[in-house]
């Protein structure tokens, strides 16, 4: 579990907080998706998670470990993995495998246990037939399943994924996405996404939205997306479709809101429009 | 295509000379320079000769690379055995004008073109058979009894690790920026050097901005991948000698024994 | 000004083992003040073929006509016609060097040897385009914003005012918001000036939004090229290319299976609702439920 108490910061060239008393927990097995638009401190609240960052005021514990100790930092490190948004800026080796193992290896396991783990991780992201590869020969999306599985290879209970797709085409998107999921679904492992599109965070079993360092909705997509114009208001934007339901709903047509995906909306525009055919 | 150069020389392989360990390959290659510089008759270049070919021959190389690797240095050995050919004193054999060439001159001339040859094949071979990863972690693994002197043997093998890493990004970046400077009408090919110099500034102010924020996201990544350092770190691929390089030592000692001991002492009076 | 191709083709590295065609015999011609969306999936050629309209990259064979002129006939047609293409690359940030603002805007009008007067006068015409606040132009590009950096970095392109604008993916990794400010204000630049306009992008919503045609690239070749409508309608064409209709397209079109009568042209959600609503209250049975 991670808890975030009353968590302030502020940063030495700001005056403005950039985080204002956030309090979360983040239960074990969960997928949430932190939502926001550029510079609302979404980013600052991810790097809290793994202590890249340290609390202005308030706290943040991960099953028990306060991140401002210090002397826990390894151990903090290794139970809260962080895959950031650049896939070539965190792939240090130049064979696939080799990259894969570099967590391991700091952590200076032997190498029989660190191949297992290298070829486990590889196989986890489906990246393990181009382990012989070269980062600079892959795709975008296939470079952040890499980096994906350097952290996993770490075997942490929580990751943090800061932007992981900002930076790639749709089937990157697509690939990575995909990967994130099962690793929450398959492998149980806690799963923190900041995004800022809004498919992937309907994807998530929960969305944070934050706007000026401070929680504004903290719900599942259904209920957090019906907050059309709240959302809009905060510079983000709604899935299509559940921008139409709310418009239609807003001439006083009986439609359900809370409806995310094509098919939903199919079958409840359906609804309404039963006689007509 | 800029980005399209392949890095390094390694030619990927399955012969005895890529089953190697890069340690014993890197020792021998020094070994085979000693080898060369003590050689001092032509019998015992024949012999180095003859080694070098049965190398190349098992290391699956095909000789067109090797004479790709001498390419640089053509010049230089011509240059060099040019020199050695005119400025070498003793009984002259031919004379015109004010060259002379005499038979020292003749027989150093052919040996310092051949030293040069040898040295560069040699250590060409060491880098055809030998991924630039495996050779790091071979330069490292020999440094580090180094560490005990403060040398940063982990350090430097890290450095070269991450080079070999970003090279390619880099380069691929280099031909972003000229493109997208080239679009707002750069022009780094005309006018004289300060013009051209100063062409250059747009180009590298941001690589080098994106360098540096490139550096510092790997540092925080690697931090976060539990990186602190060389100590107590252990490696996926330890390297580990085997009965191969035992037998590879053995065999070039052999060798080497014979080549010094023809070469150095000049058995047959030539 | 018109961009004409001719039997366009592009090979990397011919002759080499790794060589690869990049471009095959490309046949395009795009009018004059069109605004153009150009999609297709990573590696469909799009960016190679952005590149020859305005010289950076030459044809293996074939020509690139720009107002009916070869652009490679000579190094001087095609410095004189590399001002007229603009090209903003992804991520056009990194470029930024100068140590103001105002400073990096001019480099292009610089190189262009304008008079100061003209360069100044189009540094404000180009932060105007995009939005930029004029109190930022005495700042270094490296203290602005990620979305500012951007809008900079666009209107030091917009300064050497040229005919024809190619943005490469314009709004990637921006947040909804600068999404939209970019989107819109690229829109309205080029109905004020006419100009046309190449938008390279990825995101189908995107291209419905603010394009009227749409060239789709796959395997180097032109795999579609119409309006908007037309290509859009082809949803099954598109998903065999990779590629994905707008959400609310594939909500219409999946009623419209269904024997509802919707148009087929809806890729907005302004028009979507439009639509709806005129089905919805012709629907006798619907008038006593609103409320």
């Amino acid at each position: 579990m991670i808890e975030i108490n009353n968590l302030t910061f502020t940063y030495d060239t700001c005056r403005e907080p950039a985080l204002d008393g956030i309090n979360l927990t983040i239960k074990e097995g969960e997928f949430v998706a932190v939502l926001g638009h550029n510079g609302s401190g979404k980013s600052t609240l991810a790097k809290h998670l793994n202590a890249i960052l340290l609390p202005s005021g308030g706290t943040v514990y991960a099953d028990g470990i306060n991140t401002a100790d210090i002397k826990r930092l390894a151990e903090l490190r290794r139970l809260v993995g962080m895959v950031f948004q650049n896939p070539d800026n965190q792939i240090v080796a130049s064979v696939v495998e080799e990259d894969v193992a570099f967590g391991p290896e700091n952590l200076g396991m032997p190498s029989e246990k660190i191949r297992e783990r290298v070829d486990y991780a590889l196989k986890t992201v489906g990246m393990y037939e181009m382990r012989n590869m070269a980062p600079y020969n892959l795709s975008g999306g296939q470079k952040q399943r890499v980096a994906i599985a350097g952290i996993i290879a770490m075997q942490p209970r929580y990751i943090v994924f800061d932007e992981p797709t900002a930076m790639l085409d749709p089937k990157g998107r697509q690939e990575v996405m995909q990967a994130i999921k099962a690793l929450n679904s398959e492998q149980g492992i806690t799963t923190v996404i900041i995004t800022h599109y809004m498919d992937e965070a309907a994807e998530a079993e929960r969305i944070v939205v934050i706007d000026h360092g401070k929680v504004i909705i903290d719900d599942t997509p259904r209920m957090a997306f019906a907050n059309v114009a709240l959302l809009k208001k905060l510079g983000l934007d709604v899935p299509q479709v559940t921008e139409l339901m709310f418009r239609l709903r807003g001439e006083g047509i009986a439609l359900e809101y809370n409806k995310l995906t094509v098919d939903e909306c199919a079958e409840e525009l359906k609804k309404a429009l039963k006689k007509q055919v | 295509m800029i980005t399209d150069i392949t890095l390094g020389q390694y030619i990927p392989g399955n012969s005895i000379l890529h089953r190697l360990d890069p340690r014993t390959k890197i020792l021998l290659t020094f070994a085979f320079i000693a080898v060369v510089f003590i050689t001092e008759n032509i019998i015992g270049y024949v012999l180095i000769g003859f080694l070098l070919a049965l190398l190349i021959k098992m290391s699956g190389i095909p000789f067109k690379f090797i004479l790709k690797s001498l390419k640089p240095i053509y010049f230089f050995v011509i240059f060099t055995a040019l020199l050695n050919l005119f400025m070498t004193g003793g009984k002259y054999i031919v004379s015109f004008g004010i060259f002379h060439i005499s038979r020292e001159g003749i027989i150093l001339a052919a040996t310092m073109a051949l030293r040069l040859i040898f040295l560069v094949a040699g250590t060409s071979l060491l880098t055809y058979t030998t991924s630039p990863i495996v050779l790091t972690d071979g330069i490292e693994a020999l440094l580090k009894p180094l560490e005990k002197i403060k040398f940063p043997a982990h350090e430097l093998a890290m450095m070269m690790t991450i080079a070999l890493r970003f090279i390619p990004t880099i380069i691929e970046e280099t031909d972003k920026i000229m493109k997208a400077q080239s679009a707002r009408g750069a022009d780094f090919d005309t006018g004289g050097l300060i013009k051209k110099a100063k062409a250059m500034i747009p180009l590298l102010i941001p690589l080098f901005i994106s360098s540096f924020r490139r550096a510092d996201e790997l540092a925080l990544a690697m931090e976060c991948r539990g990186y602190h350092g060389g100590e107590g770190r252990t490696k996926l691929k330890e390297l580990r000698f085997k009965k191969l390089d035992l037998t590879a030592f053995l065999v070039f000692t052999l060798l080497a024994a014979l080549c010094i001991f023809v070469g150095k002492f000049n058995l047959f009076y030539i | 000004m018109d961009i004409k191709t001719e039997n366009l083709s592009h090979i990397y590295m011919p002759g080499s083992p790794i060589s690869h065609v990049a471009l095959d015999n490309i046949n395009l011609e795009i009018k004059n003040g069109s605004f153009v969306g150009l999609i297709g999936h990573t590696g469909s050629g799009k960016s190679t073929l952005i590149q020859h309209f305005n010289g950076l990259l030459k044809p293996t064979s074939g020509k690139v006509l720009l107002g009916g002129k070869d652009i490679n006939e000579s190094r001087e047609t095609l410095k004189q016609l590399r001002f007229k293409v603009g090209l903003v690359f992804q991520y056009p940030e990194y470029q930024l060097f100068d140590e103001t603002v105002e400073a990096d805007i001019a480099y292009g009008p610089k190189n262009m040897e304008l008079t100061e007067a003209e360069i100044k006068e189009r540094v404000f015409e180009a932060i105007n385009y995009v939005s930029l606040d004029e109190a930022l132009l005495k700042k270094s590009p490296f203290e602005l914003s990620g979305g500012q950096r951007r809008r900079a970095a666009i209107a030091g392109i917009l300064a050497l005012r040229p005919e024809v604008l190619i943005l490469d993916e314009p709004t990637a990794g921006l947040d909804p918001k600068g999404r939209d400010d970019i989107l819109s204000n690229i829109s309205r630049l080029q109905k004020e000036r006419g100009i046309t306009v190449i938008l390279v992008s990825h995101s189908m919503e995107d291209v419905a939004k603010v394009c009227e045609s749409v060239i789709v690239m796959n395997k180097g070749t032109v795999a579609m090229q119409g309006s908007v409508r037309d290509v859009f309608r082809e949803s099954e064409t598109l998903k065999k290319l990779q590629l994905n209709v707008p959400q609310i397209t594939q909500l219409v079109l999946k009623l419209r299976r269904e024997g509802y009568n919707l148009p087929d042209d809806i890729y907005t959600t302004d028009k979507a609702f439009e639509e709806f609503l005129k089905l919805i209250k012709k629907s006798p049975n619907q008038k006593g439920s609103v409320g």
